[in-house]
């Protein structure tokens, strides 16, 4: 192996590592811009997308000229595969979080419609996946990984919980169409962030593993190899 | 004791060495369940008093390609020549223990004609050899040897070797002129055609494409894609992705050892020993 393989492969870890590191820290600030009804931190998510974006792009440049010039194959070549597919997924909660942040200055200029407890609680399970994920990434624990897939349930069921109740809140009183409907919005993004975040666990998993546990194959037996 | 079985057409095909992974299973083969055609023993093989193979057993499928890898020095090229007793003409070689059967047969049995087993088990080697002789009587060489003279059955020969061997088209014209006047992919393509023309069962190919630039290298590798339709061929290499692209099979052997024996995507993409992994991936050897 030859000092140039490790040190592309070194920078294809890095660049992917700090995409998650600033979608994470987009996310949380999102979820503090809602919390917080402050405008300014929902302006930064906005304005820092573009470098997530960025990075998206220059991993997959870093991607395809380490597959051709090295034609990695077994682990590294899984690597590869799963670096350029949890970029994707990065970059999609990146932009969830954007959406997020539009809503919430959208909704800063409003009184409250009723006190936000389900959707922070969905931010920090959603939020937690991700990190989780991205740990059992670097420290090689492809059971955590496992396990992060079933906490998908619990922020789909809030986010069902929530929908409901905001209809309610429609039905009862016309005026409080848009505010509901933002905070549906919100919490849709919410539960598409964990499914991205379930998707990225599943890639740490078949990384680690070479078994594919997607679509709930092997969810409770052997995994499926692919 | 026989610890591996021969498979007869009439049993239920057994391709399976006791070294290959769990998962590993006839109806793995990609032409549906192979037999294995030649079934290696608890080999044991040494140079003098050096032991360069570790009591090694598999077995490999009829009509199939089966790639050795490794690192230099780990037994593979040794093996290979086991297979049609080539080791014999160097002094001082042995087997200590095992055994080597061809469809059954032990090829160090009692009345085996080593001559007659390199007929059934041809071989190809790392630098193409082909004698100063013109095309034609390269490839016809094996047949004079055997005693054949009926000329419409050497031009026939000569035909369908050069036609199996891909190099047809590019020779028919100058089948009379000296085999040193080819490009080197093209030598060692008649050196194929003259391998084939005593029509083995096997083929054995020691590193075939090493001297050759990457248009032979491709040529050769079509090659071996449609020579194995009709024989079954062992292939040495030290191109891993060459490996990855012409064989079904592959075996990786260290120090004298098989390490993982399984088909050759397993081994690419989720090899069964940290060993193969960090060889495959170029973190040893």
């Amino acid at each position: 192996m030859t000092p140039n393989f490790e040190q592309q492969l070194g920078k294809i870890r890095e660049t992917l590592l700090m995409m998650a590191s600033l979608t994470d820290r987009n996310l949380n600030l999102a979820m503090r811009a809602l919390v917080q009804r402050d405008d300014a931190l929902a302006r930064t998510v906005e304005a820092e997308d573009s470098q997530i974006d960025q990075l998206e792009i220059l991993l997959d440049d870093l991607v395809i000229s380490f597959m051709a010039l090295h034609a990695p194959v077994a682990k590294d070549c899984r690597f590869m595969l799963v670096a350029s597919k949890i970029a994707n997924n990065l970059e999609r909660i990146a932009d969830l979080a954007v959406a997020i942040a539009r809503r919430a200055r959208e909704l800063n200029g409003q009184p409250l419609l009723k006190p936000l407890i389900d959707i922070p609680r969905m931010g920090a399970l959603a939020a937690e996946m991700l990190r989780d994920a991205i740990s059992a990434l670097v420290e090689e624990k492809p059971e955590q990984a496992r396990e992060i897939v079933k906490r998908d349930k619990a922020v789909d069921e809030i986010n069902r919980q929530l929908e409901r109740e905001l209809t309610s809140f429609m039905l009862e009183d016309p005026a409080t169409i848009t505010r509901a409907l933002s905070l549906t919005l919100v919490s849709r993004n919410l539960e598409r962030i964990a499914d991205h975040a379930k998707n990225i666990a599943e890639e740490v998993y078949y990384l680690y593993r070479a078994a594919d546990i997607r679509h709930g194959q092997g969810g409770e037996t052997a995994p499926v190899e692919r | 004791m026989n610890l591996l079985p021969t498979a007869t057409p009439m049993e239920e095909p057994t391709i399976l060495p006791p070294r290959l992974a769990p998962d590993f299973s006839p109806a793995d083969s990609p032409s549906g369940p192979a037999r294995s055609l030649i079934e290696i023993d608890h080999l044991d093989f040494f140079y003098g008093a050096s032991q360069a193979l570790h009591d090694i057993t598999l077995a490999i499928p009829e009509k199939q390609v089966t790639a050795f890898i490794g690192p230099s020095g780990c037994g593979k090229s040794t093996l290979l020549r086991c297979l049609n007793r080539m080791n014999d003409l160097i002094e001082g070689t042995r087997i200590a223990s095992g055994r080597i059967r061809i469809d059954g047969a032990d090829i160090h049995g009692d009345g085996v004609d080593a001559i007659e087993l390199r007929k059934r088990v041809g071989m190809v080697f790392q630098k193409s050899n082909p004698f100063p002789k013109s095309i034609y009587e390269n490839v016809v060489y094996g047949l004079r040897l055997q005693g054949v003279g009926d000329k419409r059955l050497l031009d026939e020969t000569v035909e369908k070797s050069l036609r199996g061997a891909a190099l047809w088209d590019e020779v028919k014209d100058r089948l009379h002129e000296s085999a040193l006047g080819l490009s080197g992919g093209q030598m060692q393509r008649l050196c194929i055609a003259r391998t084939i023309a005593v029509n083995p069962e096997i083929i054995l190919m020691d590193e075939p494409c090493s001297a050759l630039d990457p248009i032979a290298t491709m040529k050769v590798e079509e090659l071996i894609h449609d020579l194995k339709k009709q024989f079954t061929i062992v292939i040495v290499t030290h191109n891993m992705q060459q490996a990855g692209r012409c064989s079904d099979f592959t075996a990786f052997f260290y120090l004298g050892q098989l390490v993982e024996y399984a088909r050759t995507e397993k081994i690419f993409t989720n090899p069964g020993e940290k060993k193969t992994e960090d060889y495959i991936t170029g973190r040893f050897g």
